[in-house]
């Protein structure tokens, strides 16, 4: 009898092995058939006409310019906006602020806004930028959004970066008679900027793929110009792949995979370059 | 005097991107409340959470909401029920089972699930799930919730399986060796000693990926359809709260009408239900950390 459980619980334990096995690579081995099989459909629709040419009713004459030039305005543009913010914020909850309540309440809704849903910004956008600055669907409306969006991931990772530096530093820095300011400007960013940086690449990469919200601010689905100032209406990527899907035309599927390639090699490699800086720091303390 | 003016209107700008935080959280709750209000005013409170029908685009308008919610709840059910026995699976056997240099590289790369852009999913999920869903139930229909849910549950798998790992690994090593010196093997261990011991760190980990499932716009936007119904049928197009919103910024809705009023109070419904999840798990976790100090 008790061998008889031995053996079961044994049988358990292995067979647990495997399951754990399966499930870890579950998602991923799912994510590779998904992503040969756009690879199937899009790959020979990459062209230098695909990039370089207007949308259009025609799929074979289709192209992403007016995207991907949307897209890069509005994460320069985002990028200006909420990095300087986030930064900053960051700097003054770990430094400056006193364990107060009221940093105690900045704490808990920074917490908060990174688990509202993006298209509640969306809502945000279309009617505090959009209509009462008056911005309507312009880029700049966009950005404004988008760099709201994205504020508590820069200022959780700048945060985070900033505990790990050693104290130590701090107080070498003071006994040389610098400033706060001075020591945080000239000791404590500077060592905590590749975990900064790491947090950066991965709110933009998040900030890329979204549309949504932008959406919802009223970017516009079908765009055969590009945009030439932060006034201008425009679309990304994501709303241009978007777009193609909900046409019921198998050649704009093929357009969509072949979109879709392009965005998600842009993803992966800010986040795999993002993953190569984490390393690196870890291996540095 | 000059430096310490200079330090001081320096510490006030920080103090102001850091109150900018803040004023993001109300400036939601004004948009929201303000067109909200608006709405309520034309459309009773009660009609909105009674009335079985969402169709304020139609000549014959309902205001009924629960279609709607029952749409965002259905999808973001199936996504749970995908990615919270694989993503707690994923925790164990990384906590428990394999070695650390394996759980070093896997995790970053589990990561990668949650970076891919939603609008890719809902492409996987028309194009590669439902047809072939479709081979397995003839009757599903081309859009359908199962297919949504399943692809948002990969998608959140990473949410759980660190959530659930952060948890495992704050149980305290003696309980485990504890529960090793008694004979109990590695199954037994996780399953009647880690388990009910992070029990609470895995319940912040499921409420935060259902908050996020019912946030998600995208993969439902493409691939769950666009029909408005109350039913619980996984197989049938419907519709969530989040692709209302969608539909309707898509479309030509003058500002001042009730239709824009619609997306604002289906937006606050979404909103209420994201900030009271994100509130209990906010909340567990303040608990959780007093656990074991």
């Amino acid at each position: 009898m008790s061998s008889r459980h031995t053996k079961i619980a044994r049988f358990q334990d292995q067979a647990f092995k495997y399951i754990g096995i399966f499930c870890t690579f579950f998602g991923l081995i799912m994510l590779a058939i998904f992503i040969s099989s756009i690879l199937k459909t899009g790959l020979s629709r990459i062209s230098w006409e695909f990039i370089s040419n207007y949308p259009s009713r025609n799929a074979e004459k289709a192209g992403i310019l007016s995207a991907l030039a949307g897209t890069l305005w509005i994460i320069v543009m985002t990028a200006l906006v909420a990095i300087p913010i986030g930064i900053g914020a960051a700097i003054y909850l770990e430094e400056f602020s006193r364990k107060s309540r009221i940093s105690r309440i900045i704490e808990i809704n920074i917490t908060n806004l990174a688990g509202v849903p993006s298209i509640i910004y969306g809502l945000l956008g279309i009617e505090i930028f959009g209509r009462i600055l008056n911005m309507g669907g312009s880029i700049l409306a966009g950005s404004f959004t988008l760099a709201l969006l994205i504020l508590p991931i820069i200022i959780v990772a700048t945060r985070e970066a900033i505990k790990a530096v050693p104290n130590s530093l701090r107080e070498a820095s003071y006994a040389l008679g610098a400033s706060k300011w001075q020591t945080v400007k000239s000791s404590v960013i500077p060592s905590a900027s590749s975990g900064i940086i790491t947090g950066i690449i991965i709110a933009l990469s998040r900030a890329i793929g979204e549309a949504a919200p932008l959406i919802v601010v009223g970017a516009l689905a079908y765009v055969p110009f590009v945009p030439t100032s932060p006034t201008s209406e425009f679309t990304v990527l994501p709303i241009q792949i978007f777009n193609w899907v909900s046409r019921p035309q198998a050649a704009f599927l093929v357009n969509a995979s072949a979109g879709i390639i392009i965005l998600l090699g842009i993803t992966f490699l800010l986040n795999a370059f993002a993953v190569y800086l984490r390393i690196k720091r870890t291996v540095k303390y | 005097m000059k430096k310490r003016t200079k330090e001081k209107i320096i510490e006030l700008t920080l103090a102001g991107c850091a109150l900018l935080t803040i004023l993001t959280t109300c400036a939601i709750l004004y948009v929201l409340l303000f067109e909200a209000v608006k709405f309520f005013s034309v459309v009773s409170i009660f009609d909105f959470l009674t009335d079985t029908q969402w169709t304020p685009l139609f000549a014959d308008k309902h205001f009924g909401i629960m279609s709607l919610l029952s749409g965002t709840l259905l999808t973001s059910l199936i996504a749970i029920l995908v990615a919270l026995p694989t993503g707690l699976i994923i925790a164990l056997y990384l906590n428990e089972y394999s070695s650390r240099r394996f759980k070093n590289i896997i995790k970053p790369i589990l990561e990668i699930l949650a970076s891919v852009p939603t609008v890719v999913y809902g492409f996987f999920a028309l194009t590669v799930v439902t047809p072939f869903l479709q081979q397995i139930f003839p009757n599903i229909s081309g859009f359908n919730s199962l297919s949504a849910g399943f692809v948002m549950g990969i998608m959140i798998i990473p949410y759980v399986s660190s959530l659930s790992d952060d948890a495992i690994s704050a149980v305290p090593r003696y309980i485990r060796e504890g529960s090793l010196a008694l004979g109990a093997n590695r199954f037994q261990t996780a399953f009647r000693v880690i388990i009910p011991s992070a029990s609470s760190g895995i319940i912040v980990s499921a409420i935060l990926a259902i908050s996020r499932a019912i946030g998600e716009t995208m993969i439902v936007a493409i691939a769950a359809g666009q029909q408005p119904r109350l039913t619980f049928d996984p197989t049938v197009p419907i519709e969530t709260i989040t692709t209302y919103i969608v539909k309707v910024s898509l479309g030509d809705v003058s500002q001042n009408s009730i239709e824009y009023q619609t997306i604002f109070a289906a937006g606050i419904t979404l909103f209420v239900f994201t900030f009271l999840l994100n509130n209990i798990s906010y909340w567990l976790n303040k608990k959780l950390e007093k656990k074991y100090v």
